[in-house]
């Protein structure tokens, strides 16, 4: 059941959740405020949302904005990197497809 | 001809593209550089092969020539060699001009009558048909024109894949081999002194420094007019098919004309095999200054964006910037030097190096031959005031 | 005229210059990417979550919760969270000084954030490093994350990556790794140390006395070791993850005993079933901002970092640089190297005694940071590993047989001609993963380069990045307005578009 959020009842850090929610493809994902989208994503048990140009699937591979594995586009920004873009709620998040062919710019 | 030993000082594009041309007619070709294969300038531009930019006289016949023997070439690598095709990445995309004022559309207009006249194919596009074309292109413009004629390589690729084919020809290669100066025994230049310690000795030795080929030229004692003029290219992170053709802003014609010194830049937008778009181009006039300059990419930036309203949510993920070979008549250089028996120069094709290159190589292997040149070569001489004429003061420019 | 610093980064080296440079009167504007200070070391939880008890997952909160309120209310210093430094502009060689700053502020890789550009009189980079990841067949899989990932996710978010975990590389930093996943509630399989206990035995063994100086550090590490102690997690040395295996992503690592050379003892292959896989075989400085101000590296035999002299300035005027930047040392020595950094960058007098007791720690930083790299060294028979159709440049997907043929063919030798070849390296990261395995691959199998200095041809680097980050198209063509000089006041905007 990985990966997952740690539940905040038993977090020893003593937080607080407040929801929220964005669209992955059109599809509502819930998360907390605080989080990143690559976060969310992976909180929500998807581990990869990119495919790169065999087709191959990726996700988050360094976590801290360096290797431009998790990129999405938000809105109407494509190439954004999830995994340092804080979700704000009703965050449009579309994957991406590096081969590409047809869609749209 | 037969054994003639030749030293092609210059491993770019074009001193490759002469070493081919030269191992293929069984010269015992050499060629030499200072570091490895296509790493300056060749390695840092888009990889023109053009026939649109430019209008009727020498410098056209010589990109017609080019542009006639390109795929011919290509044809001949991969014939001896499998994969060189994707090597060079060569693809006749054809190119569109993008005028985008009344006063833009006239001009263009009336550039591409007379470029018709002498063989170019330069097709009128209507709204529709440049929509069709380049679906992302501005509505806003006056005018269109195709030159189906147009194509492109990876620069660095079409230059390994020249020189690989000359070395498979018998063509020999000393990389981080610098020419300190020359040898010469009754005004013949006989021999170079190399970095090694050594003399490389020959019949004819042939400057294809690009941008160095002034340096170069100084160190034996002939001095040629040939500067730096700067270029820079934006690439934005790969996306889906945006750019379809070369589309360039009818402005640029005029900007590779110009002799200003000052920052001149013009859209250029392509896109390349992997899906980046390449966005050019500037032209600085800052000696061999490579630091950064915003400004110049900024106006970059803003001239692509006239044509590509699109693309401005797009991201730029890096610039790189070179040194166009620039002789102050806009005409470049390929011949033996009349002052120095056994100099020879092929360069100063300033933006146009990578396409002209297999046309130049072709004129220098017919000249050496004594072969008639498929085009006149008398323009290119090296004996001309642009050449020759400033050389003592023009260099620090 | 009060100084004006710029500091760029807000880990610890960062947030000392900061606090160093105010103390020593200058007006300071503190730069990071994240949202709030901390950088990697001291990753914060978002503000909304509220923690009560952040300290739960930092070692030396205290101190660094004090240090991030004194520099971030300090009345000359301006915090500049959220922004980043796309581009450093150069001055005329006639006139040395720093180079101007060129800003972008808003959400991270946002189209339309505001453009700004600083020109400071002193200029502190404290960019950090991020994990070097060797490429082994199966590492592009999903699941597979560097061992900075987990920490960031797990640290930063409370993500964790998975239940099933194996971490691997080399290095210290391997057990906070460890540690905080356990934290959170993964089970660790094994931790495991590409280095034979013999290696770590001769680097960490010599001359204990320099690891008394950074005593912290240790005390830190040995806690760590109790906890995998504690949790039966055992710690394997001489072995490493080889090969990455799944359909879609990972399901099964195979772990196999490595010489101390690393190349494969083969034979000794085993799989371990883990649904994350958690890898660093080291760090990677983040040089495109020290290279774009045109400060000159040093080359170790742990990589290439920014060289500096006793009083942490760069080659280039009025640049300094901290942290590991300059050498990977860890956190108590980044932060001494950057309240060096940033007590000079502000002109604060070098001869008291504070001062001369920073350099004797720093001394003694750089002494550490010499012993890691021995006891932590990344073996050349890494290769073994490889297959023709490993996938090396992660972007462009080029694989090791392709990135070889390059290097070897005479036509294409040259870095620049193989990149553009074999793709490897130009893609959306711009070689911040294979940069460095590249290169490695490319002086093994050509040998030394050479010193060649060409006018107006910078020697190939793999971390040229003139544009620093990626900039929108429309957001470049904004133009960056006018530029204010920096003067004496303490504005915190200096020109805005």
């Amino acid at each position: 059941m990985s990966p997952r959020r740690i539940p905040a009842a038993t977090d020893a850090v003593e937080r607080r959740e407040t929801p929220l929610t964005i669209t992955v493809d059109g599809e509502p994902v819930s998360g907390i405020e605080g989080q990143s989208i690559a976060g969310i994503l992976l909180a929500s048990g998807r581990r990869a949302w990119r495919s790169g140009r065999s087709g191959a699937p990726r996700g988050v591979f360094c976590g801290i904005g360096a290797c431009f594995d998790c990129l999405v586009t938000v809105g109407p920004e494509r190439d954004v990197r999830a995994c340092r873009r804080r979700a704000r709620d009703g965050d449009e998040v579309r994957t991406q497809a590096r081969g590409g062919g047809g869609s749209e710019l | 001809m037969y054994g003639t030993r030749a030293v092609i000082l210059g491993a770019g594009i074009v001193g490759s593209a002469c070493a081919r041309e030269l191992a293929r007619a069984g010269c015992a070709t050499t060629v030499v550089d200072r570091g490895r294969p296509a790493a300056a300038t060749t390695a840092h531009g888009e990889g023109n092969i053009l026939v649109s930019d430019k209008g009727p006289g020498p410098e056209l016949e010589l990109a017609q020539l080019s542009r006639r023997l390109w795929p011919q070439i290509v044809a001949e690598m991969s014939e001896q060699a499998p994969g060189m095709d994707d090597l060079t990445e060569w693809d006749p995309k054809g190119g569109i001009v993008v005028a985008t004022t009344d006063d833009g559309a006239r001009e263009l207009a009336k550039f591409a009558e007379s470029q018709r006249a002498v063989g170019v194919r330069a097709e009128t596009l209507d709204a529709a048909a440049l929509a069709a074309a380049e679906p992302y292109v501005t509505r806003d413009h006056t005018a269109a024109i195709h030159y189906p004629e147009d194509a492109q390589v990876q620069p660095a690729g079409a230059a390994a894949a020249l020189l690989a084919d000359a070395l498979r020809a018998g063509a020999t290669l000393r990389t981080h081999c610098e020419v300190h100066g020359a040898v010469t025994r009754s005004d013949r230049l006989t021999a170079v002194r190399t970095s090694d310690g050594d003399l490389i000795e020959a019949d004819i030795f042939i400057n294809a420094a690009g941008p160095w080929a002034g340096e170069l030229s100084t160190r034996l004692g002939a001095p040629i007019d040939v500067r730096p003029r700067r270029g820079d290219v934006l690439v934005t992170t790969p996306l889906p098919p945006t750019v379809f053709h070369k589309v360039y802003d009818a402005d640029y014609v005029g900007a590779v004309g110009s002799s200003a010194e000052d920052l001149q830049t013009s859209a250029v937008v392509e896109s390349t095999r992997a899906g980046s778009v390449l966005i050019g181009s500037s032209r600085r006039r800052v000696g061999f200054d490579d630091r950064l300059s915003v400004e110049a990419l900024s106006a970059i930036a803003a001239k692509a964006l006239r044509l590509f309203p699109a693309l401005a949510d797009v991201p730029v993920m890096r610039a790189y910037g070179g040194f166009r070979p620039y002789v102050p008549d806009h005409l470049p250089v390929i011949g033996p030097d009349p002052r120095l028996a056994g100099l020879w120069h092929a360069g100063g094709h300033e933006g146009a190096g990578i396409g002209l290159s297999v046309g130049t190589a072709r004129l220098v292997r017919d000249l050496l031959l004594g072969r008639p040149t498929e085009i006149d070569a008398t323009p290119f001489r090296v004996d001309r005031p642009a050449v020759l004429g400033r050389t003592q003061k023009g260099r620090a420019a | 005229m009060t100084r004006h610093v710029v500091v760029v980064g807000a880990g610890p080296a960062g947030l000392a210059a900061a606090d160093a440079a105010l103390g020593a009167g200058a007006r300071v504007t503190l730069i990071d990417e994240a949202e709030q200070p901390g950088g990697q070391y001291h990753r914060m939880l978002p503000e909304a979550y509220a923690a009560a008890r952040p300290q739960h997952l930092h070692h030396g909160w205290r101190a660094f919760d004090a240090r991030r309120r004194r520099v971030l209310a300090h009345p000359r210093c301006a915090w500049w969270s959220e922004t980043a430094v796309w581009a450093l502009e150069r001055p005329d060689p006639a006139e040395p000084g720093p180079p101007r700053v060129h800003v972008l502020r808003g959400p991270v890789d946002g189209g339309g954030r505001d453009r700004h550009t600083l020109d400071p009189d002193a200029l502190v980079l404290a960019v950090g490093a991020h994990d070097r990841v060797l490429p082994f067949p199966g590492w592009e899989l999903p699941g597979v994350y560097t061992a900075g990932a987990a920490q960031a996710l797990a640290k930063g978010e409370r993500v964790v990556v998975g239940d099933q975990v194996v971490v691997a590389g080399s290095g210290p930093f391997l057990l906070p790794v460890a540690a905080s996943l356990i934290e959170a509630g993964s089970r660790v399989r094994e931790v495991l140390e590409a280095n034979t206990s013999g290696t770590l035995a001769r680097g960490w063994g010599r001359r204990p006395w320099e690891l008394a100086a950074q005593g912290g550090k240790a005390a830190e590490l040995a806690e760590y070791g109790g906890l995998l102690a504690r949790h039966r997690v055992p710690y394997r040395t001489g072995r490493t993850v080889v090969e990455a295996r799944g359909d879609g992503c990972v399901e099964e690592v195979v772990v196999a005993r490595l010489r101390a050379d690393w190349s494969v003892v083969r034979g000794s292959e085993r799989t371990v079933a883990v649904d994350a896989v958690c890898v660093s075989h080291g760090f990677s400085p983040q040089l495109e901002l020290p290279l774009a101000a045109g400060c000159a590296l040093r080359a170790t035999s742990a990589g290439e970092f920014v060289e500096v002299d006793g009083d942490q300035r760069t080659t280039c005027p009025d640049v300094y640089a901290a942290g590991e930047i300059t050498g990977v040392a860890g956190a108590p020595a980044a932060r001494v190297e950057g309240a060096l950094a940033g007590w000079l960058a502000a002109r604060g007098d070098r001869n008291i005694a504070s001062v001369r007791r920073l350099r004797t720690s720093r001394d003694q930083g750089r002494a550490f940071a010499a012993r890691l790299a021995r006891a932590h060294p990344i073996g050349t028979g890494w290769t073994s590993w490889l297959r023709p159709e490993t996938v090396v440049c992660r972007c462009e997907e080029t694989d090791y047989a392709t990135v070889c043929r390059a290097a070897t063919n005479e036509s294409t030798a040259a870095p620049r001609a193989a990149k553009l070849a074999t793709r490897a390296g130009l893609g959306p990261c711009q070689a911040r993963m294979c940069g460095p395995t590249v290169a490695e691959i490319g002086a093994r199998l050509q040998g030394p380069a050479g010193d060649l200095h060409i006018e107006g041809l910078p020697p190939a680097s793999e971390h040229r990045r003139p544009i620093a980050r990626p900039i929108r198209l429309g957001d470049l063509a904004a133009g960056s307005g006018t530029t204010a000089t920096s003067d004496s006041n303490s504005r915190t905007e200096e020109s805005s578009s």
